[in-house]
């Protein structure tokens, strides 16, 4: 039977352990830290550089949503660099049917803030921030005291644990937009702007970040792994999960199944079946319902049909084996995003399920590029003219017209993140759609 | 912005081989950005150079680039990755391999890039007219359609509007479009000259940008989110700096108008003349709009060397007067010119060398000046005009407030300091050695030279073209021209000579100064002058030092100007 496996939430949820800093070093906290702070250099590689290369080695892949490479996006950033380097900590967790960042935010606080600091100093690093979204307003707080703690004990602040090495590290609350994940639109509201993305090119953050300086922005669970990469060494990382797909992943698991709620699991080690049916985890369905469709990885991915069979280079593969990992899903032509899967089963209107992702796409659409900001309402409101008796037999092609014209024509990935779903569902359902028609 | 991209500039122009369209082309590799530094060449500025228009909504030239417009996408071909060989791949014959690029997660589909922000790859392929970039065009240009209100019968920009104009030649005549539209808010009072139709709004922030990148002004944000953010000022805090009216011009749209020229004239039947700006010392360059003989607005013409593309809101407005009723449109002293400067001929002939004095203004043209001068040198008259100080600004308002002390200068009418003359011409009036006085466009009462004195002249000849106290004692009152009424060429402060030109007749029997000067200057002197502008110019490029030493001519001029030495 598949079982979770428990790295980054091992102490979070067992009973007695509490966010303080008392109980965090009982456990073994900040050893890592001290471990990563006295590295020797080994010749020309100083400890910086050697603990860039674990990361990289460790293969760990970043956890928001892109599931890009963190080593390689570290290695972006030059050293020595003329400018100040900063790293930010994207804690705006907004994709909806996402809730894992938060749990370590809330019940273990001080294991990110470990995997800050040695991100940090591996990056050199002296100024970084915890980017928050804004409705985590005790989260703030408690990152806040577990900072202050932090500080009080010397990890933070000058000289960190004899090291040379300053850091300070400020949380920074958002004000309820989803695009303030996007890294680019995150920088620019730190900066105390309209959370806009920016261009790239030229504003990549490792080049041109946080005020016009080299920046890396990295999710919560993605600065947390580090933490054990230091502490484990890069190799039995890799023993994790499945090759390319290393480690752990926190999967937020929602909608129609009997036990909702979050699960660690070994990447790629658990199927999309099993996490939806086993008692370990989802539980099953309700009682006489039946699987309709299943959104992979936050509601931006392509959704999946229920009983689907996919071809993976000779072999097939259906729907419930698809093991949860960043490339088999992507292979199947969605991906794992953010860890989030939604289930839907068939008591849903598929139409109705999409006009209400349609909804929240037009609603945070930042309105600064002409496709998006347009097409995301213009689904929107020709979605909710279809579950209001309107629908005409033309729709399902005049919603992929619509989203075919933003996806890949915007500053930012929201374009794909509200035309995927719009384009997945008409192909899939496209039936449901055209019985829309009057 | 990025400060690290120091560029020096290179002293061969390095060229980059693209091709646009199937054709070869080399263009720069760098070209000036917003701020003149030279950065690498875009793909919207290649096809420029290739002579292909990548139509634009955010882009400006002169403000920082922005890219959400979305209107620049093109369809391209890019060399492919290097391999382990450190090589980019190539094709049989050895020539680079371009791929057109597609979708990295669905790769049938192409792929654009925004001309406006993507530089140039040496082999890269631009495929500006293809069917992938027109449909990328189209559906750009459909999303900004959907929730615009269609209103360009009752819309200032109509004839003038880049949505129009894109519509016709990169749009599609039916949208598929079968909700209802946005509806934002309408005449919104931004600021005391500019209103905002927020559903005209393409939001491509051209007008932020200049508030805040050019002017230095913060003042325009955007509120709301997705289709209905809308441009906004900050809440009690008007869009009132002395630029506002530049956001009217470089909207693309009709969401920005100025409250001076809306529901006033159709653009299409306005009359363009070139001209200058008369509020100060800058000069900046103009285009006077105007229909049957009345002047509707006139808006910067850029200019790199003097005003780029703005200009101020005070110089832009300060026009109101041309047309007023309360002109100088009668001759007084005589009932016709050729009687009149008959007069005056008969009148100087009598004055004696060193008794004539004469004031010009810094308002007149080179050319006025110059004849002047000659009319000076004939009696070794005293000369000199009068000084108009006020503020200057960071941008484009001058403190001097004369569009042409330095022709006065240059010319040899003033010294270095305009108005040191005065006090002297004063005390000669007072001590009966100046018996004559020749008054050019100025109340010298306002300036040290009293009514009793002006009372006590033999011969005071006036040229103005309002009533003052001076003209009220003038034996002789010559109407002149306001700058829109004549040609002529003015001396910047920066000693840009520049011309402007004639949009409207003059009232009455008003007539250009240069006109009745050249007259006059023949009478009295027998010297037989040039009768037209050009002439008159080009015999004042050879005599006065400043312009020989630059081989000034008319036509040399062009709509730029040139600079002589200061």
């Amino acid at each position: 039977m598949p079982q979770e496996y428990k790295l980054l939430l091992k102490h979070a949820d067992a009973d007695g352990y509490s966010n303080d800093l008392e109980c965090y070093e009982r456990h073994g906290g900040y050893a890592a830290l001290r471990q990563a702070l006295t590295i020797a250099p080994a010749g020309d590689n100083t400890p910086q550089a050697q603990l860039r290369k674990r990361v990289l080695d460790s293969g760990l892949r970043g956890r928001g949503g892109a599931g890009f490479s963190c080593g390689l996006k570290w290695s972006f950033v030059r050293h020595p660099n003329p400018k100040p380097v900063y790293l930010i900590c994207n804690a705006d967790e907004s994709e909806p049917g996402t809730f894992k960042d938060r749990q370590i935010i809330y019940k273990d606080p001080h294991q990110l803030i470990e995997g800050m600091i040695i991100s940090c100093w591996a990056n050199h690093v002296n100024l970084a921030y915890i980017y928050i979204r804004g409705e985590f307003t005790e989260g703030a707080k408690i990152l806040n005291t577990a900072l202050a703690e932090a500080r009080a004990k010397g990890y933070l602040g000058k000289d960190i644990l004899g090291s040379g090495h300053d850091l300070e590290i400020h949380v920074h609350r958002g004000a309820g937009a989803y695009i303030c994940g996007e890294e680019t639109g995150l920088i620019e509201s730190l900066e105390g702007k309209r959370a806009y993305p920016r261009i790239k090119p030229p504003y990549f953050p490792a080049a041109l970040g946080l005020y016009m300086c080299p920046t890396i922005v990295n999710n919560v669970e993605t600065l947390c792994n580090v933490k054990h990469i230091v502490e484990m060494g890069a190799e039995a990382f890799t023993k994790l999960g499945t090759p390319n797909n290393t480690g752990t992943r926190l999967v937020s698991l929602s909608g129609d199944v009997k036990n909702p709620g979050y699960f660690e699991i070994e990447t790629g080690k658990v199927t999309l079946g099993e996490l939806i049916h086993d008692e370990n985890f989802g539980g099953g369905l309700r009682e006489g319902r039946m699987l309709q469709a299943v959104i992979p990885g936050g509601s931006s991915s392509k959704v999946l049909k229920a009983g689907e069979i996919f071809k993976l280079g000779e072999e097939e593969i259906a729907l419930l084996d698809v093991p949860y990992d960043f490339d088999t899903l992507m292979k199947i032509g969605t991906m794992s995003g953010s860890g989030a899967i939604i289930v839907i089963d068939d008591s849903r209107d598929i139409v109705e399920c999409l006009a209400n992702l349609a909804e929240f796409y037009a609603h945070e659409s930042c309105g600064q590029c002409t496709p998006c900001r347009e097409g995301s309402l213009w689904m929107n409101k020709a979605l909710h003219r279809m579950t209001h008796g309107e629908g005409r037999a033309e729709d399902a092609d005049y919603l992929k017209h619509i989203a075919q014209n933003i996806q890949g024509r915007t500053i930012c990935a929201f374009g794909e993140a509200c035309a995927w779903p719009v384009l997945s569902f008409v192909e899939k359902f496209r039936d449901e759609f055209e019985a829309k028609a009057k | 912005m990025p400060d690290e991209a120091k560029v020096e500039e290179p002293s061969v122009i390095e060229t980059i081989a693209v091709k646009v369209d199937g054709k070869q082309v080399a263009v720069p590799k760098l070209t000036p950005d917003w701020q003149g530094k030279l950065v690498p060449t875009t793909v919207l500025q290649a096809c420029k150079h290739a002579g292909i228009e990548i139509p634009h909504y955010c882009y400006h030239p002169k403000l920082p680039v922005a890219g959400n417009c979305r209107m620049c996408l093109v369809h391209v071909g890019m060399p492919g990755r290097p391999g382990p060989d450190g090589k980019p791949p190539m094709n049989e014959d050895g020539s680079l391999k371009i791929d057109p690029m597609v979708l990295p997660y669905e790769r049938g589909t192409p792929k654009g890039v925004i001309g406006c922000a993507t530089n140039l790859i040496p082999g890269m392929e631009i495929y500006a007219s293809s069917p992938e970039t027109k449909e990328m065009r189209e559906a750009v240009l459909e999303s900004l359609l959907i929730n615009h209100p269609l209103d360009c019968t009752i819309c200032d920009q109509a004839g003038e509007c880049k949505l129009q104009e894109y519509s016709m030649e990169h749009g599609q005549a039916e949208s598929q479009f079968a909700e209802q539209k946005v509806h934002k808010p309408k005449a919104v009072d931004l600021g005391p000259r500019i209103v905002l139709d927020a559903e005209r709004c393409v939001l491509c922030t051209r007008c932020i940008r200049f508030s805040a990148d050019i002017a230095g002004d913060d003042a325009l944000g955007i509120v709301n989110r997705g289709s209905y953010n809308s441009i906004a000022t900050f809440p009690g805090a008007p869009f009132d700096n002395n630029y506002t009216l530049n956001t009217a011009d470089i909207c693309p749209v009709g969401a920005l108008t100025s409250k001076d020229f809306r529901f006033q004239m159709r653009v299409w039947f306005l009359k363009e003349t070139n001209s200058l700006c008369t509020g100060c010392a800058t000069g900046c360059n103009t285009v006077i709009g105007s229909r049957e003989n009345k002047m509707y607005r006139q808006e910067p013409r850029e200019n790199d060397a003097v005003n780029g593309p703005w200009m101020c809101d005070s110089g832009r407005l300060d026009y109101k007067w041309i047309g007023s009723e309360k002109r100088l449109s009668k001759l007084n002293g005589a009932t016709d010119w050729t009687t009149i400067l008959a007069e005056i001929t008969t009148n100087l002939e009598k004055a004696a060398v060193t008794s004539v004095a004469i004031i010009a203004s810094a308002r007149q043209t080179n050319e006025e000046l110059f004849l002047l001068k000659k009319l000076a040198d004939k009696f070794e008259a005293i000369t000199d005009s009068v000084p108009r100080n006020g503020e200057g600004d960071h941008l484009l308002v001058n403190a001097d407030k004369n569009p042409n002390s330095n022709g006065a200068r240059l010319i040899g009418i003033a010294g270095e300091t305009l108005g040191a003359n005065l006090p002297a011409i004063a005390e000669g009036i007072e001590n009966g050695t100046i018996k004559s006085l020749i008054v050019f466009g100025e109340d010298v009462t306002q300036h040290g030279i009293s009514a009793a004195l002006l009372e006590k002249l033999d011969l005071l000849i006036v040229s103005d073209i309002f009533a003052n106290a001076t003209t009220a004692r003038a034996h002789y009152l010559l109407p002149g021209c306001a700058y829109a009424e004549k040609r002529g060429t003015f001396t910047n402060v920066k000693g840009q000579v520049q011309k402007f030109m004639k949009a409207l007749d003059a009232p009455g029997n008003a007539r250009a100064e240069w006109e009745f000067l050249h007259e006059l200057v023949e009478n009295v002197t027998g010297q037989n002058g040039f009768s037209t502008i050009e002439g008159l110019f080009n015999q004042m490029a050879g005599e006065v030092d400043a312009f020989k030493a630059k081989e000034l001519n008319w036509a040399a001029l062009g709509d730029d100007g040139v600079t002589v030495e200061i």
